[in-house]
């Protein structure tokens, strides 16, 4: 007889693994991809496609150079590629896509550890630093390619921040996303259906989805601003949804997930009504990212280990 | 607050069939320790003819258990095994007569009142039978009997596979109540709570019906949500009492104890044979035919799924216990020791270890955990080798549940990771402990310096 395994329990285990996990996450961005490639036309799944190809490549290469186990097959780049390309404009030159997908992976994912390890959401960390060195070609917003009532291209966001009241699109076109911003975060039928799907299949919890745009739909109402529009436009529910949930950038406990989802909102709103960007999703998270350690300590919850008869 | 847990696999297959009395094999191994506490005192030697019955290992000190013959033969010989803890314990082999003679000394044991009791359950040979093997009489023998007012009994029986808890409730659960009833005669205990997850149905209602005939016992039916059946959980869930941090079910004044445990100290009472065989459950992907069989303790699991109508594939790995606790054998020779519940034989494709890969810092493992642990910090902290941090962490409060280990998507060792972290944490306070008596040492040894020196200084000046 063949030797029989010898191991420390438990010996059944879930069948989700990290890869598994990211298949979801995948499923779940596939609904915005598709509005992305009926508002914007192929060129977004060009650049989709681009980003999350030159994720896997630099991931592959640089733990072959690095020698570290080879974590390319987990697809958690493909995800980091997908969410980054999301946050540009489809107009963006392929060049500067690859590039922004090599700081993500490498700068930002693999030089703090790799998975698990980073402090920073990769892909928010590369569209900033994208938007810093490129400024012009991050902010050349295209009207749709499907026919549409606003007049001008500018965002939504960025027409609300001008008070230009006939540029605004009306809610049911917002709703569908057909009108001008990042390729992926226009639709928000589409992201508040993928949303759903990862709740359901409990990847992602309730909780900083719900504090993080509550907080900016109750500041918006507080401000006298339209909430609707608020939270429909600009990269709130992309942000909210698939960002603000990264594991390894955000706190767990539940607590930490609210501070975490408050914080952002009150950031994006500030960003937002007083700032000079009009848009500040991406600062915010990034932002509250560098407090999540402190938030997780402030928050950690203790230990079962009893005392007195209740 | 509602404690964490996790939705596992039941597999109850066996469930609904009633147990089946093994052939005696030709030969049985007895362990001097199949419980925790003192290895017991062989004291029968080769050559001796035994029966069933027959006490062949007496307990040592405080907390340890006697031990029986499970069949009528000679003594073979006596030697050395080493147990799944890896301790190496003297072991008694004993041939079968085949004749299964019954020991002359078995009677009912004589018992009116508390002393004569707790006498009665050590001489029975009990422990813990849910699978802790702690000894009956130690748990029992409560000094201060004011201090308890209610026993829980744990027929939760969570792990996947098991069913033979569900068995002794179903077939006797006459015993189940006379062992309430023995308890609070001679204990004065008036309050029973009786936990079962809400999967076993027929033991449910054959525990309601008898509850609704006798004072103080209720059954409280709990949700299938692993770990029901740990100790720690069970009574808070049914008591709502949190055990301290290294105590006891007493320290908060509960006693628990398995079903099984009290249905055969009853029958103990009742009829004076000792713990000399086990009902188990045989199952497993491997197995032929699952079902709960009753085997002399000693019995090798070779013989025993032999007897229980072999395996169907190729066994890859062997466990006493269920999936989620189980203790896996080094080999088919082990023999069933007075707490096996379940032997559980899995095929290569069930045993195949999941892929390690990076922990994700999803929080699964965290969100988890019945205790309210930080499995994936505990393991940061044990890989820095942070004493401190370890013990902030409570690492020692871990009871290996195994949840986090399940639910881990990247399948890190978690338990693992914790037993080592509990290792760690206790060489820590030793540590801790020389660097007291050393810096103590030091202060002694430079007040005595200064005094010789002021002595000296008080000399010179003379
Ligand atoms: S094994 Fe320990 S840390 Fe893991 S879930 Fe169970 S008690 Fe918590
Ligand atoms: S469940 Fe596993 S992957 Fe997730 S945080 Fe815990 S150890 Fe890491």
């Amino acid at each position: 007889m063949s030797k029989l395994i010898s191991s420390v329990s438990p010996h059944f285990f879930t069948h989700r693994t990290t890869r598994t996990i990211m298949i979801d996450v995948i499923i779940a961005l596939m609904p915005a991809l598709t509005a992305s490639a009926v508002i914007f036309g192929w060129r977004s799944l060009l650049i989709v496609g681009v980003c999350a190809a030159s994720c896997v490549i630099s991931e592959f290469l640089f733990e072959k150079l690095c020698k570290r186990e080879n974590t390319a097959g987990d697809l958690s780049a493909v995800v980091t590629g997908m969410l980054l390309a999301f946050n540009l404009p489809v107009t963006i030159p392929v060049w500067q896509a690859v590039f922004g997908s090599i700081v993500a992976i490498i700068v930002v994912k693999q030089l703090f550890g790799g998975i698990g390890q980073n402090f920073a959401n990769p892909a928010i960390t590369a569209r900033i630093v994208l938007m810093t060195a490129f400024s012009g070609t991050m902010t050349h917003w295209t009207a749709p390619v499907l026919p549409h009532d606003a007049v001008s291209s500018a965002t939504p966001l960025a027409a609300a921040a001008k008070g230009i009241k006939e540029s605004m699109p009306p809610y049911l076109e917002l709703f569908l996303g057909n009108h001008s911003g990042c390729l992926g975060e226009t639709c928000a039928l589409a992201l508040i259906i993928g949303g759903a799907y990862l709740l359901i299949r409990r990847v992602i919890s309730w909780h900083t989805p719900v504090a993080f745009i509550g907080t900016v739909a109750l500041m918006s109402l507080f401000c006298g601003r339209d909430v609707l529009y608020q939270v429909m436009s600009g990269g709130l529910l992309l942000g909210a949804l698939f960002m603000a949930t990264d594991y390894s950038t955000t706190p767990h406990t539940k607590w930490g997930k609210i501070i975490f989802g408050i914080g952002c909102g009150l950031l994006t709103v500030l960003i937002r009504f007083w700032g000079n960007l009009p848009e500040g999703v991406s600062f915010s998270i990034l932002l509250m990212n560098i407090l999540t350690p402190y938030i997780t300590k402030l928050t950690r919850v203790k230990p079962l280990s009893g005392g007195v008869k209740a | 607050m509602r404690l964490h847990g996790i939705k596992i696999p039941h597999k109850k297959n066996t469930a609904g069939i009633a147990p089946v009395e093994l052939p005696i094999p030709s030969r049985v191994r007895i362990p001097m320790s199949m419980h925790i506490g003192r290895t017991s005192k062989v004291i029968v030697k080769k050559g001796d003819t035994v029966k069933v019955g027959q006490l062949i290992g007496q307990a040592e000190g405080f907390v340890s258990s006697d031990i029986h013959s499970s069949v009528s033969g000679t003594v073979e010989k006596i030697d050395e095994m080493i147990t799944a803890g890896g301790d190496r314990v003297p072991c008694v082999s004993i041939v079968s007569d085949g004749r299964q003679e019954m020991y002359e000394g078995i009677k009912p044991p004589a018992v009116d009142d508390f002393d004569s009791f707790v006498k009665a359950v050590r001489q029975s040979g009990a422990v813990g039978l849910g699978g802790a093997g702690f000894p009956s009489f130690v748990k029992l023998g409560v000094d201060d009997l004011s201090r308890i007012d209610a026993v829980v009994i744990n027929a939760a029986e969570c792990e996947p596979y098991i069913t033979s808890d569900t068995r002794t409730m179903i077939d006797k659960g006459g015993y189940v109540f006379k062992g309430i009833e023995a308890i609070k005669k001679y204990m004065g205990i008036r309050h029973f709570i009786i936990g079962i997850e809400n999967n076993k149905r027929e033991a449910i209602s054959v525990m309601q019906e008898l509850a609704g005939k006798t004072d103080g016992v209720g059954v409280r039916v709990l949700p299938s949500l692993y770990p029901q059946g740990s100790e720690k959980v069970l009574v808070y869930n049914t008591m709502k009492r949190i055990i301290p941090k290294g105590g006891l079910p007493l320290d908060i004044g509960v006693i628990v104890t398995n079903v099984t445990t009290l249905a055969f100290i009853a029958e103990y009472l009742e009829k004076g044979i000792p713990l000399v065989s086990k009902c188990l459950t045989v199952d497993g992907s491997a197995v032929k035919e699952p079902k709960n069989v009753i085997a002399p303790i000693g019995m090798s699991i070779s013989d025993l799924i032999e007897a229980a109508g072999g395996l169907k594939n190729e066994p890859a790995k062997v466990m006493y216990g269920g999936p989620m606790m189980g203790i896996t054998v080094p080999s088919m020779d082990e023999p069933v020791l007075k707490n096996t519940n379940a032997v559980i034989f899995m095929d290569s494709r069930e045993a195949a270890p999941p892929k390690t890969t990076p922990c994700i810092s999803c929080g699964a493992c965290a969100d988890h955990c019945p205790l309210r642990l930080d499995p994936r910090a505990i393991a940061r902290a044990y890989k820095t080798d942070d004493g401190e941090e370890l013990e902030k962490l409570c690492v020692d409060l871990c009871m290996e549940c195994g949840c986090c280990a399940f639910v881990c998507p990247a399948h890190r060792p978690l338990v693992q990771t914790n037993k080592l972290g509990k290792l760690r944490l206790r060489e820590y306070h030793d540590e801790l402990k020389a660097q007291k008596e050393k810096e103590q040492k030091e202060r002694e040894t430079k007040a005595e310096k200064e005094k010789k020196t002021a002595q000296k200084g008080e000399v010179s000046h003379e």
